[in-house]
């Protein structure tokens, strides 16, 4: 085969070649997917422990942050939010509000494709672990 | 041919030089970069004592107490585990333990062969020694495991990468790796290797080392340790800071004579026995 005869078929070979590899970025352009809508607690608390939006993106920052102060420091007090006493940890703190985990983190961390090792040990209180509901 | 040869030497002389520098170049731009790092600032490396000033808190076992009430060691023994979602595999080989009993041989290197009998029957109390100069905490490469500033030797578990480097270190052989998941069930059986789950402590996962914690998530709550706490006013365990010079502890130490375990290896353990 040589480009200099077999251009008339190399070339919409190549060309649909292109469109077909890109076609999910053009076939999807403009569309974000089906955006998560987390759920909200069920137990009505309405306030976190920070505004919504540093929450949204930087969560992860102020787990990380917790774990720091609460094992290397033993900085275990509570944190207080309007009249309101928080307990520095996932599992004894954030989990008591957002208790369902499939219908609050998951929906993020899927959509996101991220995949954090947090239940790996600590618990979710929705799980059923060896048939035992927590 | 003499060109090349002057073109030679220079080269290998200049690269002589260059290589003399490079390493004090080198060390003098890591000194700028160490203390942009929070890790390597953080006051907890094992290698320096522990502070006079600093916290170490300790414990003292009196196995006379124990010998006296049995059943008493086996109920330390369990709280602990149960509060801490200790796995139990039953299986020596990838065994758990956090505390536990052994024998004096087990325990204590001395070589005594007039040894009292009652002595060397006995069971001894064992965990974590909590070491003011701990040997795992200068193992560990990524510090999950590190010493804090009441003198408890913790882990970090999501920090530990299961290289097994402190259990190698230990001298006591006080940690224990999860070689299976603990949050599975036996094939066979069906059994839950946790067989009742406290949901306010998270459990561990498959590869990470595990050990004692002093029940720190208790002790900083102004809480005592659970083994303490089961122990209650028998005297069996009584454990305090080991530098308040008027804590009970102290005031148990002057009053008895104790042993420690290979103290001679200047790992200084902080659990003291009275025989």
């Amino acid at each position: 085969m040589n480009i200099k005869y077999d251009a008339g078929k190399i070339i919409p070979g190549l060309i649909i070649f292109v469109l077909f590899m890109t076609f999910p970025i053009w076939y999807n352009m403009g569309n974000a997917g089906t955006i998560p809508n987390p759920e909200k607690p069920a137990n009505g608390a309405r306030q976190c422990v920070a505004e919504t939006k540093f929450m949204r993106t930087d969560h992860m920052v102020l787990l990380n942050d917790w774990r720091d102060e609460v094992i290397r420091e033993g900085k275990r007090q509570k944190i207080e939010i309007d009249g309101v006493h928080y307990e520095k940890s996932l599992q004894n703190g954030c989990m008591h509000c957002h208790a369902n985990k499939e219908k609050f983190c998951d929906t993020c961390h899927t959509y996101a494709s991220v995949k954090p090792y947090c239940w790996d040990c600590h618990f979710n209180f929705g799980e059923t672990l060896k048939g035992e509901k927590l | 041919m003499d060109n090349d040869r002057r073109k030679f030497l220079k080269i290998a002389g200049l690269s002589t030089i260059a290589g003399l520098g490079a390493p004090a170049a080198f060390e003098m731009l890591l000194k700028g970069e160490a203390p942009r790092s929070a890790l390597a600032s953080a006051p907890s490396h094992g290698a320096a004592a522990a502070a006079p000033a600093g916290k170490q808190y300790g414990f003292v076992i009196n196995t006379k107490v124990f010998a006296d009430m049995p059943g008493l060691a086996n109920k330390c023994i369990e709280a602990c585990h149960s509060i801490h979602n200790v796995p139990d595999f039953q299986n020596k080989k990838d065994e758990i333990k956090w505390i536990w009993e052994t024998k004096y041989h087990n325990a204590f290197t001395v070589e005594n062969p007039h040894l009292a009998h009652n002595v060397e029957e006995r069971n001894f109390m064992v965990l974590c020694n909590h070491c003011a100069n701990p040997s795992c905490v200068r193992a560990c490469p990524t510090k999950a495991t590190f010493k804090n500033d009441d003198g408890m030797v913790l882990m970090d578990y999501h920090r530990c990468i299961g290289c097994r480097f402190c259990m190698a270190a230990c001298p006591y052989g006080m940690r224990s790796f999860n070689w299976r998941d603990p949050r599975g069930v036996d094939k066979e059986t069906g059994r839950p290797f946790i067989a009742r789950i406290n949901p306010e402590f998270p459990t561990r996962m498959r590869g990470v080392v595990e050990k004692c914690s002093m029940c720190s998530e208790l002790v900083e709550k102004g809480g005592i340790p659970k083994c303490v706490e089961v122990a209650g006013n028998t005297g069996a365990i009584i454990w305090g800071d080991l530098n308040d010079k008027n804590s009970a502890i102290n005031k148990v130490l002057a009053e008895n004579f104790t042993i420690q375990r290979k103290p001679e290896l200047g790992t200084q353990p902080s659990i003291f026995y009275i025989v």
